[in-house]
């Protein structure tokens, strides 16, 4: 009976039933994803233009731009909601992301659709409280920069016929990826990777509500492995929470789990393959431009990596710590840096490739070797 | 009869004789109900597969070990069929999605589309999700890396991911946040020995110290190297005392023959001779890289001081030219001319910093 039940009903109501998932399971990113733009952190250009909107009926089209986890869907979900409220939410916003299918052909038919219907009369807000709720409906393309050229064409006379009841607003990384002639309907906002007293801020009020204990080596090792993406630091902190907390007794987060949860190589490790490599590590200590005679051979430089290799840590992220080591060092001079920065670049490229990854480590290691030793 | 690598494996978390951290992590997860979908990774043979059959038993018992496997056949969009070989139990199930080559988004979102869709059916199971564990995760193209990142997050609710992979360089950034890394290392030599004599303990024997000692200096971090190499050894000679000589494989043995030849004359007849023994090498099926890496470790072993660093950047440099190309030979090729003419240069004495 039952099951019956399910196989008659399921495919008529396909995009209405979510799945529910458990409250304690749910990702702490959605969970603690801003209800307002006045809870959206570190971008208060554009929320102070926002706020604006919502005391006028009028919206332009809209392109919010930036880079991963700074806010974009957020800012624009909390703005529609506080437009309509709940209960008109549905029929007036229709959001789209890359994982929807969003070829020409759902342009022409899904998207035109819901832009030319007339925006339906407001509904009677259910929760007593009463909501804007202008006279147009959004449309919010999420991560347009994945849609085809194709289609971003087909959205422009679409955009400009229905404007007096749709305002649409395109969400992506790359403001260049968006043609121009779409582009140029819109005002744009830019919003910047998190600072990292905006993020710190977040972060202790996430676990705060969670009421978990992090003290701030934790939120700066956070924001340290997150480079201004608050999804991502989000989600370190959810499962560091987890470990820490399925673990018997629980223990304290540490920053040392943190780097292990992002994949980083722990600081001091990277410090001992600087050295091995010639770099001075002690933090400007001698100041005196003594020439260093240490000579490093092939052997130990091999050796090394080889170790890197059986830790398992990945090419790219020693790479990319290793970079960030030398070109960021306070003794070492420009030569030695450009030098070193040619076969960071190289190696890059050829682990985007396919290559070796113990091959490119060495490479890299043996390049930069030579670079410091020489004056 | 089977191998000690497979008879003596561990099979519950407990067993597991190193990164008791690691396991007493997996332990905590496995028992907290908020099982998170996770990424293995770590150099080969260090004992990510190990663990994760462990971690499969911590969390469904016993019943995981009842494995069947099944042949599937996919559609691809051209109306190509590709046939997967699927091992699985009631309640997870294993694929190797590189089986499918090009075609691998096709399988992944069919296959965890389907899994996803259906519920756990054993009443008894003590997970309302199945598990999908995905070997060599780094060799998934991109677009099928694209497709399990909606996957993973759709289908949460009955179905977890276990991916397992050597590094992670190659694995899309939105996958990797949606998984708990979990680095597996490759075991400390100590505990390769204490592997070691543990496995000698469950096949009733004594294993000397030096014997085993010399076991895990030839393996290299590879604890299922080791421990063939522990019973081929014991094969041989049973009481493992005295000299003991690890054979090496027949084709590691070729390539050092190779980087002999390198070494002991640069000439264009030597270039032809070394060809024809890569040609060999091939058609036996080495991977070109192996190839590559080995004949070059070698050959730096054997040189002035002042090549090395030469030579592995050629390596380097000729190993991605490899894989972006198509005639394997052609490269390997190419970096032994270009080793041969650095030595002979070297030799004479002359500048090289005008060729390069
Ligand atoms: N500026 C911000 N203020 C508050 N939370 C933020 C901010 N930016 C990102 N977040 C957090 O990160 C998650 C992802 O943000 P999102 O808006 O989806 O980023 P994107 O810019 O990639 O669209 C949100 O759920 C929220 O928890
Ligand atoms: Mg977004």
């Amino acid at each position: 009976m039952a099951a019956n039940f399910f196989a008659a009903k399921a495919p008529s109501n396909k995009t209405s039933v979510k799945h529910v998932v458990d409250p304690t399971l749910q990702p702490w990113v959605e969970k603690y994803r801003p209800k307002t733009i006045d809870e959206v952190s570190a971008q208060e250009h554009t929320v102070a233009v926002l706020r604006k909107t919502l005391t006028s009926t009028n919206l332009p089209h809209m392109l919010f731009y930036g880079p991963p986890g700074t806010g974009k869907t957020s800012t624009i979900l909390a703005l529609a909601r506080q437009l309509f409220g709940p209960d008109n939410f549905r029929n007036r916003v229709l959001e789209l992301n890359a994982s929807d299918e969003r070829g020409i052909a759902i342009v022409r038919d899904k998207i035109k659709n819901f832009a030319r219907q007339t925006p339906r009369a407001q509904a009677i807000s259910s929760d007593g409280k009463t909501y804007p709720c202008p006279p147009y409906k959004i449309i919010i393309l999420d991560e347009a920069d994945s849609m085809t050229q194709d289609a971003q064409g087909a959205l422009r006379r679409i955009m400009e016929t229905y404007a007096r009841i749709t305002r649409f607003c395109l969400v992506c990384n790359y403001v260049t990826r968006i043609i121009e002639p779409l582009a140029s309907r819109c005002s744009k906002f830019r919003f910047t990777p998190l600072d990292s007293e905006s993020a710190s801020l977040r972060l202790a009020h996430i676990a705060k509500a969670e009421s978990i204990d992090i003290n701030q080596p934790v939120i700066d090792a956070l924001i340290n492995t997150s480079n201004g993406d608050l999804r991502r630091a989000i989600t370190y902190l959810q499962s560091a929470s987890r470990l820490s907390s399925s673990s018997n007794p629980p223990t304290p987060i540490l920053p040392l789990d943190i780097q292990e949860i992002a994949g980083v190589v722990p600081d001091n490790v990277i410090s001992d393959l600087a050295q091995t490599l010639g770099i001075d590590m002690d933090e400007g200590m001698d100041i005196d431009d003594t020439p260093k005679a240490k000579h490093i051979g092939f052997d130990p430089i091999k050796k090394k990596v080889k170790f890197f290799m059986r830790e398992g840590y990945s090419a790219t992220q020693i790479i990319s710590q290793l970079h960030d080591v030398v070109i960021l060092h306070h003794t070492l001079n420009g030569r030695q840096k450009s030098a070193s920065a040619l076969v960071f670049a190289e190696a890059d490229k050829a682990l985007c490739d396919g290559a070796d990854e113990e091959l490119w480590v060495l490479e890299v290691a043996l390049r930069v070797h030579k670079a410091v030793s020489s004056r | 009869m089977s191998l000690w690598v497979d008879k003596y494996r561990p099979r519950s978390l407990d067993e597991l004789n190193y990164h008791r951290g690691l396991s007493e992590r997996l332990k905590s997860l496995a028992a907290s109900g908020d099982f998170p979908h996770i990424l293995f990774y770590g150099p080969s043979g260090a004992g990510k597969k190990t663990r994760i059959s462990c971690t499969l038993r911590e969390l469904f018992g016993p019943g995981v070990e009842k494995l069947k496997i099944d042949q599937r056949v996919f559609l691809t969009p051209s109306k190509r069929k590709i046939e997967i070989n699927l091992v699985q139990s009631n309640f997870h199930i294993e694929i190797t999605p590189s089986e499918a080559g090009n075609y691998d988004r096709v399988v992944i979102q069919e296959l965890l589309k389907e899994i996803a869709q259906t519920q756990q059916v054993d009443l008894g199971a003590k997970q309302r999700f199945k598990v999908v564990i995905i070997n060599e995760a780094d060799s998934l193209s991109r677009d099928a890396q694209a497709a399990l990142r909606r996957t993973m997050e759709k289908y949460m609710s009955n179905m977890r991911i276990i991916l397992c992979a050597n590094s992670t360089s190659r694995l899309i950034a939105p996958i990797k946040s949606r998984c708990l890394l979990m680095r597996v290392a490759a075991p400390s030599d100590e505990e390769m020995s204490s592997v070691l004599q543990s496995v000698a303990r469950k096949a009733k024997f004594t294993l000397p110290t030096d014997a085993g000692n010399k076991i895990v200096d030839d393996s290299g971090g590879n604890m299922r190297k080791a421990i063939l190499v522990l019973e081929a050894l014991k094969m041989q000679s049973p009481d493992l005392t005295g000299p003991l000589s690890i054979a090496k494989p027949d084709w590691e043995v070729y390539c050092y023959k190779v980087a002999d030849l390198i070494v002991s004359e640069q000439s264009p007849a030597r270039v032809m001779e070394v060809r024809a023994k890569f040609y060999e090498l091939l058609s036996h099926c080495i991977p070109p890289t192996v190839i590559l890496k080995t004949v070059a470790e070698r050959v730096v072993d054997k040189v002035d001081e002042a090549l090395k660093a030469d030579i592995m950047h050629w390596a380097a440099f000729y190993e991605v030219r490899m894989r972006m190309g198509n005639k394997k030979i052609y490269h390997l090729e190419a970096w032994v001319v270009k080793v041969m003419s650095l030595s002979k240069h070297f030799f004479y004495n002359i500048d090289m910093s005008d060729f390069d």
